[in-house]
């Protein structure tokens, strides 16, 4: 037996004995999986929402836990790597088995851990807004849907600004692509010319605006009112609104709408030239709502940081945990097959307050929200919707018109096809 | 229920009465506390009715956002922070109204609308100011939102204005207004002429809006017009372009500068050349926000002081990261790479710890911040500094490598170790030292990229390939090189990206690049001779 074998050996033993430790643990504990990158490029975003999460699971526990036990969080770290977070999507479910998991924030990762959790049968809770055209058994979809998000936001622009000229302006890949394909197909259905609208598409992490800054301007200066709706991403936002800054582009002039522009975003800005662009999300820190002030005092003192700002993916993470708690009380036990039935038609408190209600479809209700940034970085609401059914398959693409999600059963189908009366389609 | 409903509708038929009735401007301030976005819209086209100048503050202090009512009596005041409580000015007068706290103030609601309604209302009432600069920013309002109403009051102004610049900006005013008004043709015709003299985007814009509704007679005349605004804009926006490619291609060279020292004169593949950059831009962070905490008047300031900051911090880091790692790895260039790969994920998520993941605000300081007109181009003071620093930078490294006996030494090193070694050079030393001053560079980049980047834990990644693209394009070893390698690289993405869109662009540049480096593989400026077998 030479020294390796002899240390294998004994680091095998070491896993065992964790292992366990972590049984003879689980006999109490309900353990719930939060698959967010901690590092890498998605860190700048995620990381809060691992916050968040845990967060939310010391509350829980300190109202008692689930069905008697307390809630324990296992904490992974993906790196912002998509193969990664299959990866550990597998060992979250397989090893720590875990009873449901908070995680994901690009459509990639998603699409990266969805045949894992369809696999082994668990649930995914994904907080973010996304592009839609996605339904899946095991996966509950608690950001905007487009037409929670974008759609509202082009109406309220057309309507109170007039608004005639569009620019979508997006980084290249899945979310802006797809959102765009909509956005198109709805203005042109609105009656909008395709000369009016341009689209342009920037690599990830662009950092010189200039050229398409003054694009923007051309394009605005065909003497009919022009907005930018802008689903840039992530980092390259900052040198975006800094170029516009610079460049003298006002609100009043060439509104920018954003989707993916938050308040966590705008804490690396200097606001006061961008007062006046908007975005449209289904929360804002500025919420006026007890409910709201509660949660931001709690993150505050769970923080111990009170100028950490609150934002829309902490919300959908909320009302996600608090959906799925809710639905293991009722079910009486983690059991996913009892769960996915027993959460559907729940409805918790969302932070706009209002509530909001798990459909069908794995989407949620919740109304839209279109805010004003100000000079201090948070958002001032112009307007509010009713509450909206998040719509995954949308109705302004020609192929998934036809298609509708319903997961309950007997349908138990995440495309149906009301063309042909039949289960099955394009998506999975 | 039914009681609360018939006094809300009383309330409204109030509202909507009393806002037709009342030419007070006090009360119409006051009704705005009350109004919806609509209703507040009619009640600024009516306080601007009244004509009388006292409403002028209240009208800016609303389009500011500083404009609230009190949530006890609904009176309306302008606010100024003081403390946890507001200043309240009384909106009239302008006369102190004591102190309230903020949690008793409401704050009236504004808008996109609301504020182009309160800066074309607001041009219309400043257009008689005595002040000289109120009157030249009344005229631009009414020109950049003209409408009919204002016409008389521009040329009321008009006929009195004396200062020639003012005037003239009156008369371009006067004739945006007359476009969509129902003056008579020749008159209409006339404006044409004054707009379209005025020249670029912006008369292109008033003439296009004002198309639809002209007269099937000035057709012609609007059209040409507008041909002749594009022929000259052509002309400017190449102009234009070959600017942004010289701005890009400052940038590139200030990322890139610091690594053509520690790879392109010492050949060492530093991975970790983009960390230095984020560094040095979390330096000027740093230094920021000491400013802002303990000597706020200093903040025009902040980049200069944090410029040695960033130098001295990063060359420690360069220095310790030569004397601990790199100097072990001299000619082993694969695991140079790894190591200091390695290297550059321990700073980022040290720096990720230490800060926290999300973006930093480093602050523009004023000089940096707007742009300036030079005829028909736009250009930024931001981007106009970042292309005169990095070129003193150059010429300072220049200076450095060619004029000093620290370049002396470094050039002997690099072109024959042995030799330099029995001339007396301590050469680990010089090795140490050079690397420090690569990675001192790459840290003051990063003091003029957080002006127009953000200041991430990832900062450095965005910049590492491109570095790495204009040091090998350029030609490896040589400064001009970087130099012109950069400004080339910038200006052929600046020209691509119009036509072809920004993805599309980047991609061709690469491959460009490969075709290029297939056909000469040491770059524009090869260096020649005996250096380049060492």
């Amino acid at each position: 037996m030479s020294f390796k074998t002899k240390l294998g050996g004994a680091m095998l033993a070491a896993i065992m004995s964790t292992t366990a430790f972590h049984g003879a643990f689980a006999a109490d504990t309900i353990k719930i999986g939060v698959l967010h990158s901690l590092s890498g490029t998605m860190a700048i975003s995620e990381t809060t929402l691992k916050d968040a999460m845990l967060m939310l699971v010391e509350e829980q526990n300190k109202k008692g836990g689930v069905l008697g036990k307390k809630l324990e969080a296992v904490v992974v770290d993906p790196a912002s790597d998509w193969p990664l977070f299959a990866e550990k999507a597998r060992q979250l479910i397989s090893q720590d088995k875990v009873a449901a998991v908070f995680g994901c924030w690009t459509s990639s990762s998603r699409k990266s851990v969805l045949p894992v959790f369809e696999e082994l049968n668990s649930i995914l809770f994904y907080p973010v807004q996304y592009e839609g055209e996605e339904s899946s058994r095991n996966i509950f979809y608690t950001g905007a849907a487009p037409n929670q998000q974008a759609i509202p936001a082009v109406d309220y622009l057309a309507e109170n600004e007039g608004v005639e000229r569009w620019v979508l302006a997006g980084t290249d890949y899945v979310y802006p692509q797809t959102t765009n394909k909509i956005l198109k197909a709805y203005l042109m259905s609105k009656g909008v010319k395709e000369e009016d609208i341009m689209i342009n598409y920037t690599p990830f992490g662009h950092s010189d605006w200039q050229t398409i800054v003054t694009d923007i301007k051309k394009f605005g200066s065909a003497g009919k009112k022009t907005a930018v709706v802008s689903t840039i991403n992530g980092d390259a936002n900052v040198p975006f609104y800094k170029e516009l800054a610079n460049q003298g582009i006002k609100a009043e002039d060439i509104p920018v709408v954003a989707f993916s522009v938050g308040e966590e975003e705008l804490a690396g800005l200097d606001t006061a030239p961008l007062v006046g662009h908007l975005a449209a999300w289904n929360y804002f820190q500025s919420v006026d709502a007890p409910v709201n002030a509660e949660f931001i005092k709690t993150w505050h003192a769970f923080t111990k940081n009170d100028k950490r700002v609150t934002n829309d993916p902490m919300e959908a993470a909320y009302i996600g945990f608090n959906a799925w708690v809710k639905a293991v009380e009722a079910a009486g036990t983690t059991d996913t097959d009892k769960v996915l039935d027993s959460i559907i038609g729940v409805s918790v408190p969302n932070l706009s307050g209002g509530y909001s209600t798990v459909m069908p479809n794995h989407h949620i209700t919740k109304p839209v929200l279109i805010g004003e940034i100000q000079a201090d970085g948070q958002f001032e609401i112009v307007q509010q919707t009713p509450s909206v059914v998040g719509d995954e398959w949308s109705d302004y693409l020609p192929d998934s018109k036809d298609l509708i999600s319903d997961w309950r059963k007997p349908m138990s189908c995440g495309n149906f096809n009301v063309a042909t009366g039949k289960c099955g389609g394009k998506g999975s | 229920m039914l009681i609360r409903f018939i006094t809300l509708v009383f309330l409204l038929l109030s509202i909507a009465t009393s806002s037709f009735a009342q030419s007070d401007p006090k009360a119409l301030i006051d009704q705005l506390g009350k109004a919806d976005f609509k209703q507040a819209e009619e009640l600024i086209g009516q306080i601007a009715a009244t004509g009388d100048p006292r409403v002028v503050p209240a009208l800016n202090a609303f389009g500011e956002g500083d404009l609230y009512a009190r949530k006890s009596d609904g009176a309306v005041f302008i606010t100024k922070a003081a403390g946890a409580n507001f200043a309240l000015i009384d909106p009239l007068t302008g006369e102190s109204a004591g102190e309230a706290p903020k949690a008793a103030m409401v704050k009236l609601k504004i808008n996109n609308n609301l504020r182009r309604v309160i800066r074309s209302a607001m041009g219309g009432l400043t257009l008689l100011s005595p002040d000289r600069t109120v009157r030249l920013q009344a005229a631009d309002a009414v020109l950049r939102s003209p409408s009919a109403e204002n016409l008389e009051l521009v040329e009321a102004a008009l006929a009195k204005e004396t200062d020639r610049e003012v005037k003239a900006r009156m008369e371009e005013a006067r004739a945006a207004s007359i476009l969509i008004s129902n003056r008579s043709v020749e008159e209409k015709r006339a404006a044409i002429e004054t707009v379209a003299s005025l020249g670029g985007r912006g008369a292109i814009s008033i003439l296009m809006s004002a198309s639809s509704s002209l007269d099937a007679a000035l057709k012609p005349d609007v059209d040409a017009a507008i041909a002749k605004i594009e022929t000259t804009q052509a002309f400017w926006d190449m102009g234009q372009n070959v600017w942004y490619g010289i701005s890009l291609g400052s940038v590139l060279l200030l990322a890139a500068i610091g690594l053509a020292i520690t790879f392109g004169v010492m050949g060492i593949i530093n991975m970790a050349h983009g960390e230095m950059v984020m560094l040095g831009a979390y330096s000027t962070f740093v230094v920021q926000e000491a400013i802002r905490t303990s000597a706020p008047h200093l903040f025009d300031w902040s980049l200069a002081i944090a410029l040695p900051v960033a130098f001295l911090v990063t060359a420690a880091a360069g220095l310790i990261i030569e004397r601990g790692v790199i100097r072990f790895l001299y000619g082993r260039p694969l695991e140079t790479l790894l190591a200091t790969w390695g290297v550059s994920l321990i700073l980022q998520q040290l720096v990720r710890s230490i800060f926290g993941p999300t973006n930093q605000e480093v602050g523009n300081p004023s000089w940096m911040s707007g742009a300036f007109q030079l005829g028909q181009m736009q250009i930024t003071w931001n981007r106009l500094w970042i292309v005169a620093f990095s070129l003193t930078i150059f010429l300072g490294l220049l200076l450095l490598m060619k004029r000093s006996a620290f370049g002396l030494q470094m050039r002997a090193v690099t072109q024959n170790r042995r030799m330099a070694s029995s001339m007396g050079i301590r050469t680990p030393w010089v090795d140490a030292f050079t690397f420090a001053l690569g990675s001192g560079i790459a840290g003051i980049a990063g003091v003029a990229l957080s002006q127009i980047d953000n200041v991430s834990p990832n900062l450095g990644q965005s910049y590492i390939i491109d570095s790495f693209m204009v040091v090998v394009f350029g030609g490896v070893g040589n400064l001009w090189g970087t130099l012109v390698g950069a400004l080339s690289l910038g200006v052929l993405n600046k020209f691509l990206e119009p036509s072809v869109g920004a993805v599309l662009g980047k991609i061709l540049v690469l491959v460009l690049i490969i075709l290029f480096i297939q056909k000469r593989p040491r770059g524009l400026f090869a260096l020649k001779g005996r250096a380049i077998e060492a």
